[in-house]
């Protein structure tokens, strides 16, 4: 987080898509929560930031930080955004929530030229070792809730992303791999981070 | 901020308590009528800025007036939105110059039916144009020019006052930085309608009404009351009308077995229809209702809602309450998407209320933390 001190209150992944995001560029914050990167963005990046976020005391809690933010649930509600509206669409810690991730991902790459992904990596070798001793669905740091009531319907890992975008064609323009809040590398990051950033892009040449 | 204000404007008699001015217009209406001259009667509180730019104009809502936050003079009762407008509510005079205006075609000392009509100098009763959420946003841009602003700081408004406050960017592009539209619609769905209806029926059905002219006589107290009884439902939720009677019966220990108001939520209704009669004007509800059922801001904009919004920079704030379904979410969603289309700043959420659409005007933390935050992003 050296290189990114404007942005030290925030959470580490979005301290690196905070830092990467162009000056003066129109932002989406699709799962906004409470605004955090958002005001960052604005306050530090003169970013034109727009947000959508499920939850109505989230939703409050922002607005009332002067952002402009709209209730509402990525997997209903981006299909009324129009093709390229935005520089940059951000699904930060959202995508293993999405009832249809790879449709939110989709929309993602059709309303923004650009978009990063952030999402917890399922195989993390702290994961796997709670499931290969203790036989029980992991509970960590980056996964607090238990099985019943976690929000993560569609666990994901760093390969498997991959291996999605690879299917896809789409443009990987940038990946950040987090353990805690210090980077590891591309090639080990599926055993060692517990965080991915990625940035994607649609289209070649778009 | 004390050096900035001109010491004239704290004297000026435009501003204050209980206002009234007649402008000579003429207003051309929506429907082709040219009305002069037009009185306004009005409220403001606290004090315009030097360079006019703190103004906050509060639209009402149906049966609402200028007092928002001032004791109502029939009724003795504080002002409607004393919740949201005051010391250290999120409109606060103290920062704001906030404006209230009685709409046009109310019986709050706004031209309307129950004004003087100056050709015959009796009541305009029936004889009053029939106007239209757009007249009254029209009307109150004469006012703000005769109090010397030209662009609101912010307009806010629920319900009907939504309505305004929505038509206000769309009609004054200009003229708005802001705009908060809280449990409203951008149109009159045919629920909408029906319910109105019913309401005009029942005063037109009461025969004190007499086409209208009813001034020198009893007015249709019996078919208002009805009218306001039937709205008054769809204002609440059925858990909150549960919640606060259930079946409970009125001053008795059992059924009479007859119709009295046997049941508190029937003496209930009773009461708030009478009381609603005290204040307000047969006519005047009529006239409102149309121009409520006649709102349709997508149809004054070519059938796109998104393009009443193309040439304003405003930024917007909605609020529904997920128990409203007289303006349930899913209005206010359709008016955020032609606000996206149109690329226009917007912010919206949904709140938690079990009082349905009366749920604007009650206590709600979580309304005023949303207001107060979007009117102070823009200041």
């Amino acid at each position: 987080m050296s290189t990114t001190t404007p942005q030290e209150t925030l959470r580490a992944d979005l301290g690196i898509i905070a830092h990467h995001v162009a000056r003066g560029s129109r932002v989406l914050d699709v799962g906004c929560g409470d605004g955090a990167l958002m005001a960052a963005l604005r306050d530090e990046r003169g970013v034109d930031a727009r947000g959508l976020e499920i939850d109505p005391g989230n939703v409050a809690a922002a607005v009332g930080r002067g952002l402009s933010v709209i209730q509402g649930d990525a997997d209903v509600d981006l299909q009324g955004y129009p093709d390229a509206s935005f520089d940059y669409a951000i699904l930060s810690q959202t995508l293993q929530t999405a009832r249809a991730p790879d449709l939110v991902l989709d929309h993602l790459l059709r309303i923004g030229r650009r978009a990063f992904v952030s999402f917890p990596n399922f195989a993390h070798w702290r994961v796997r070792l709670s499931l290969l001793w203790g036989g029980r669905m992991p509970v960590t740091r980056q996964l607090p809730e238990s099985w019943y009531d976690t929000p993560n319907i569609h666990h994901v890992t760093i390969d498997d992303f991959r291996a999605f975008l690879r299917q896809r064609g789409v443009i990987v323009e940038g990946a950040w791999f987090l353990s805690g809040d210090k980077q590891t590398t591309s090639a080990a990051a599926n055993l060692l981070a517990e965080h991915a950033v990625f940035l994607l892009r649609g289209e070649p040449g778009a | 901020m004390l050096d900035t204000i001109d010491p004239d404007r704290t004297t000026d008699a435009r501003f204050g308590l209980a206002r009234r001015v007649t402008l000579p217009g003429p207003l051309r209406l929506d429907g082709g009528v040219l009305l002069s001259p037009v009185d306004i009667a009005y409220e403001t509180y606290g004090t315009l800025n030097a360079d006019a730019s703190n103004a906050v104009l509060i639209c009402h809502a149906l049966t609402g007036d200028q007092h928002v936050a001032s004791t109502h003079p029939r009724t003795g009762k504080p002002g409607w939105w004393t919740r949201m407008v005051g010391e250290g509510r999120p409109i606060d005079p103290a920062r704001h110059f906030v404006v209230c205006a009685n709409v046009l075609g109310s019986c709050m000392g706004s031209s309307g039916p129950a004004t003087i009509n100056p050709a015959t100098g009796r009541a305009w009763a029936m004889g009053f144009p029939v106007i239209t959420i757009r007249d009254m946003v029209r009307a109150q841009a004469m006012l703000l020019d005769h109090l010397g602003i030209d662009v609101l700081q912010a307009v806010v408004g629920g319900s009907m006052g939504g309505m305004q406050a929505l038509s206000w960017p769309a009609t004054f592009p200009d003229r708005v930085r802001a705009c908060v539209v809280i449990a409203s619609t951008a149109r009159h769905t045919a629920q909408n309608i029906a319910f109105h209806e019913v309401g005009r029926q029942a005063v037109m059905a009461d025969p004190n009404w007499r086409g209208g002219d009813y001034h020198d006589e009893s007015a249709p107290t019996a078919g208002l009351a009805v009218a306001r009884m039937a709205a008054h439902i769809t204002y609440l939720s059925e858990a909150g009308l549960t919640e606060k009677f259930g079946r409970r019966l009125q001053a008795r220990d059992a059924k009479s077995f007859g119709f009295d108001a046997d049941f508190q939520v029937e003496s209930y209704l009773r009461h708030q229809g009478l009381a609603f009669t005290d204040r307000f004007d047969a006519n005047s509800y009529l006239y409102i209702t149309r121009a409520m059922d006649y709102f349709d801001l997508a149809e004054e904009h070519g059938g796109l809602l998104a393009n009443a919004f193309r040439a304003t920079r405003a930024r917007f704030c909605l609020v529904s309450f997920d128990t409203d379904w007289l303006y349930p979410t899913a209005e206010s969603r359709s008016i955020v998407q032609a606000l996206n289309a149109a690329g226009a700043p917007v912010s919206f959420v949904e709140l938690s209320s079990p009082y349905g659409h009366d749920a604007f005007l009650l206590e709600a933390p979580e309304l005023n933390r949303v207001v107060d935050g979007f009117l102070r992003a823009g200041a």
